[in-house]
């Protein structure tokens, strides 16, 4: 960008700090909250810097809980969120493949009917999708944590969108070379997709842990329950005050996983995301 | 339903290969509950002592979030074939189940016919009333169980430099209210769950009904009838305090519960089972008065009405299973059990026998205050106005009524018209429900 | 479209497409028949009885001044979480847009809020602003202003509005920056030398190049708005206080599950359903045309 002078220069940062401050002040405190005493939140105000309570309330909130055994929900949301993200990819690449790639009878058809899910959220028609997965005997298992969710098209739109920027011409030489669609499609396709995978990977892997209201109704046994539905249970209901220190450090953990894919794959996320919307 | 044709059949395939496996005699039951946190570990220690104490049967108890989560989950699980064997539901949600024949197995049924023994005559009435039918038969049993009473923070009168008695109407309350007020306080009052407070309650305490067909005791074409001439009294009077800076709105639930611990508010109406919470986190001198009512309404003070859950038997289950549920119900209520969730909790105990093993042991000597829910539950014989509240789609109407009294709080509109409101908006959710169930 | 297709084969794209096929059927169109199904039937919760009703449900959901209400309640939330979130991406890429130094870290920093869960995000907020034990009312009343979003109905749909927003922020942020780094420099600079002003540049190159951009973040977030916002509400304000963050997806919820209104409930997923069609076809022509654009 054109620079006048650093004064403009020093401004900016200024600002763009205040920004950050603003967007990380929830996490901060959240985090101040998950290390003190169930006194120092009761009566406000609360201190603005960490207390010495980090190890009980975390050990507290890993060990402690009864009806929450955070280890376990963790590594629950980790297989859900993970299956949700490879199935997705999985099932999305290859209809993708075949729409884009393929003339059939039948083609519109199932293009449509693909893309009419794309944004009805799992909410809406929750009491029948829940009666049907019963049916199918998935109550309390990976597949019933898993398989509803992968039923949207947004993963199957990204990457049509992204074949249809591929030159024809790869395809054209793919087949005077007489290679196969299949032998095109793991030398060629997969290859070039592999930015949008990771991308993909990363947004559904955050919305696959993030889910609440699906897992809260398929799982009826604590040991395969997620933890975000975990720490919903935690605020208090009924004629109990709660634990807000402890509820606060469960909720640290379960940004933690995310916030970390984030971070890390952050250099292959955004460039994903930004060129498989674009 | 196209879906549930074939659920039956899943559901007596589950059954047939469970039987075949699992030796007679022994079961494994399910409870499914919304107890969270610290009431969640009491209720798991009763349940691994129950287990402990016989190695027949096996209790396993979840926590399926707060009630509306949980009785969601149930009837979802029921649709599908795959209920629990016990359901703990909130008490507003008792039309829905009592109206559900054959989704639920009633106690006195499930008694009579596993032959567990059984005396209804141990109960406290006043109890399960609530929740049992016009005959007196029980159909649900109570578990957790609370009635409002007024919570004091002695400190905060004494600062302000009231000396009163323990006000027992709401003119005492107001005096005290107004010196608060006046001394600077800056939140004299709040309050806790305002509809099972200040209309369901209130309305049985002033003996006038609630609703018509004795609160929807009589039968489903009952019609909402809060809006008579003491709940609109009642309502402006509150309304007035609010305005007045003498009464400061918490919220729907029990928000209002850590003001009152941080010492921010005095006075408090809340649940009995409050309690717990109260002393572990008040860090001053508090007392419990008897909810307070008008001297010139006739009749008052009746008697206050439960709130909280009681746990309904789920239809469908196999006969060795309905064994062990019987015998789980069975040791929920034995005195020593019933005693110590009700001194742990503040919820009141279900059992005559549970009350005097508490006063024997001298609880309510060292605990003041901590008996004052059953004496003002216990006092009068019930009336058809204070049994209790049988209504369908009752927590919609909890919602509606929450949000008129916002209204009133906020100024915007009269206690009369809120609550005329309120109860024209109930009545077509009962006429829904009505027709939803009557068929 | 019809160009690009060069292989043929009768069976092999059915294979392709069968497992997502399946799925959708399975648990999309199977569930959504369902719903419309039961749209037309007034069970009972246990589903013990059911008898049809034909339109009443959709009469009884149309003479509720309170679900039409929510109609509004959901355009003003949907349309505030858009304008909060979209304006504090865009001044926050622009900012970070003129940097040099340190703009990954910057931009780090911006994006992992991405990564927090709404209803955990509720719970943060909910936090923060609880009337008792909150430190901005606190603060608040330091400063003479009472909060009390449990009974204001302004204030709550602020704080769930704040919420929801400050959730998508991240997103957005994104979307804006890697917009403004694909302007080209030189036009920038010659601007410029031309002695435009910074405010003059932005209004005249960077946001009109910006604009595919923001026209889709506009879809993107309205819809966030629409359907994922369902935690924070969850967990802030339960739709109250009366019924003013009531929106339309938790009105669904609200009656179906809380209320055990099936038909009703089921009535607001077929008006949700219709909605949605709308949205996507109005997202996908957009995308479509960007496509070969």
């Amino acid at each position: 960008m054109v620079r006048n002078n650093s004064l403009a220069t020093v401004l900016t940062h200024v600002l763009l700090i205040i920004g950050i401050g603003i967007m990380c002040l929830p996490i901060w405190l959240t985090f101040v909250g998950s290390t003190v005493t169930r006194a120092e939140i009761v009566h406000p105000p609360l201190p603005l810097w960490p207390g010495d309570q980090f190890l009980t309330n975390y050990r507290e909130a890993l060990f402690g809980g009864r009806q929450a055994p955070v280890l376990q929900m963790l590594w629950n949301s980790a297989i859900m969120a993970f299956g949700i993200a490879v199935g997705k990819i999985a099932i999305s690449l290859l209809s993708a493949f075949a729409i884009v790639y393929f003339r059939f009878p039948g083609r519109q058809l199932v293009f449509w009917t693909i893309f009419m899910t794309l944004m009805l959220p799992v909410e809406v028609r929750i009491v029948p999708t829940y009666e049907i997965a019963v049916n199918l005997k998935l109550l309390n298992t990976y597949a019933g944590l898993i398989l509803p969710l992968i039923a949207s098209a947004t993963a199957t739109f990204l990457f049509r969108q992204f074949f249809m920027t591929v030159p024809s011409e790869l395809a054209e030489a793919a087949r005077i070379d007489g290679a196969g669609p299949m032998r095109f499609f793991k030398d060629i396709l997969l290859p070039l997709s592999r930015t949008n995978i990771a991308a993909l990977f990363v947004i559904l892997f955050i919305y696959g842990w993030n889910q609440y209201l699906w897992p809260l109704l398929i799982t009826t046994d604590q040991d395969m329950n997620t933890i975000v539905m975990g720490i919903k249970r935690m605020i208090p209901s009924a004629d109990d005050y709660g634990n807000w220190p402890v509820t606060m450090a469960t909720a640290i953990l379960a940004i933690l996983p995310p916030a970390l894919v984030v971070i890390f794959m952050q250099r292959l996320f955004v460039k994903g995301l930004i060129e498989s919307e674009k | 339903m196209r879906v549930r044709t074939s659920l039956p059949a899943a559901a007596i395939a589950t059954l047939v290969s469970t039987l075949a496996v699992a030796p007679a005699q022994s079961a494994e039951i399910e409870f499914w509950h919304a107890m969270s946190n610290r009431l969640n570990e009491l209720l798991d220690e009763q349940v691994a002592k129950f287990n402990a104490s016989q190695d027949e049967h096996t209790v396993v108890a979840t926590n399926k979030g707060n009630y509306s989560e949980t009785l969601n989950a149930g009837i979802a699980a029921f649709r599908a074939g795959e209920q629990p064997a016990i359901l703990q539901v909130f008490e507003v949600g008792t039309a829905t189940m009592m109206n559900a024949a054959g989704a639920i197995n009633p106690v006195y049924e499930l008694m009579e016919n596993t032959g567990a023994d059984f005396d209804p005559s141990i109960y406290l009435e006043a109890v399960t009333g609530y929740y049992t039918t016009t005959d007196g038969e029980m159909l649900s049993l109570p578990y957790n169980s609370s009635t409002p009473v007024l919570y004091i923070n002695n400190e905060a009168l004494e600062e302000a430099g009231i000396d009163a008695d323990l006000p027992t109407t709401w003119a005492d309350v107001d005096a005290i209210l107004t010196a608060l007020k006046d001394a600077g306080h800056e939140c004299p009052m709040t309050t806790a769950w305002q509809s099972w407070i200040h209309l369901e309650n209130f309305s049985a305490y002033h003996n006038v009904p609630f609703a018509t067909q004795a609160n929807g005791f009589g039968g489903l074409d009952t019609e909402l009838a809060f809006n008579g001439e003491a709940q609109i009294k009642h309502i402006d009077t509150m309304g007035a305090w609010a305005q007045d800076g003498k009464f400061s709105y918490s919220g729907r639930r029990n928000e209002g519960g850590s003001r009152f611990h941080s010492g921010e508010c005095a006075l408090f109406t809340e649940s009995s089972a409050g309690y717990a919470g109260v002393k572990a986190n008040a860090e001053f001198d508090f007392s419990i008065a008897a909810l307070p009512y008008y001297d010139d309404v006739e009749g008052a003070p009746q008697n206050t009405i439960i709130g909280g859950a009681s746990l309904w038997v789920m239809e469908g289950k196999s006969e060795d299973e309905y064994l062990a549920v019987a015998a789980f119900l069975n040791f929920l209520s034995t005195p020593d059990i019933q005693a110590q969730w009700h001194q742990d909790t503040g919820y009141l105990p279900i059992t005559m026998e549970a009350y005097e093993l508490t006063r024997r042991e001298g609880f309510y000597d060292a605990n003041p205050g901590t008996d004052i829910a059953i004496i003002q539950m216990t006092g009068k014989a019930p009336t058809d106005d204070s049994k209790g509240l049988r209504l369908g789609n009752f927590d919609q109407i909890r919602g509606i009524i929450d949000e008129e009294l916002e209204a009133v709080w906020a100024g915007d509109k009269s206690a009369e018209e809120a609550l005329g409101s309120a109860v024209e908006r109930g009545n077509e959710l009962l006429r829904r429900f009505e027709r939803a169930a009557g068929n | 479209m019809a160009e690009r297709v060069v292989f043929r084969s009768v069976w092999l794209p059915w294979l392709l497409v069968a497992p997502q096929l399946i799925i959708t059927a399975v648990f999309f169109l199977w569930p959504a028949t369902e719903a419309i199904l039961q749209s037309t039937e007034l069970p009972d919760p246990f589903g013990l009885s059911t008898q049809f009703v034909g339109w009443d449900n959709f009469d009884y959901l149309f003479g509720d001044r309170y679900y039409r209400a929510s109609f509004l309640t959901t355009a003003i939330f949907s349309l505030s979480v858009t304008a909060l979130s979209m304006s504090m991406a865009l001044l926050l890429a622009v900012l970070a847009d003129s940097v040099v130094r340190g703009s990954g870290v910057y931009r780090t920093l911006l994006i992992w809020p991405y990564a927090v869960a709404p209803a955990i995000a509720g719970v943060m907020w909910l936090f923060m602003f609880q009337p008792s034990i909150g430190l901005f009312p606190y603060w608040l009343k330091v400063l003479g202003y009472e909060w009390n979003h449990v009974l204001n109905p302004g204030e709550a749909m602020s704080l769930v509005v704040i919420a929801s927003a400050w959730k998508q922020v991240s997103y957005n942020f994104l979307f804006f920056l890697a917009g403004m780094q694909a302007i080209p420099r030189s036009l920038l600079e010659a601007a410029a030398i031309d002695g435009a002003s910074p405010w003059h540049r932005f209004r005249t190159i960077v946001l009109p190049l910006l604009s595919p951009t923001t026209f889709f973040l506009l879809v993107i977030n309205v819809v966030y708005a629409f359907f994922e916002t369902f935690g924070v509400i969850h967990t802030i304000t339960a739709g109250g206080p009366g019924q003013s963050t009531m929106i339309m997806v938790y009105k669904v919820y609200a009656d179906g599950f809380v209320g055990q209104d099936l038909g009703s409930s089921a009535a607001q997923s077929v008006v949700l359903m219709l909605i949605v069609g709308v949205l996507t076809v109005v997202q996908f022509r957009f995308i479509e045309r960007r496509v070969h654009y």
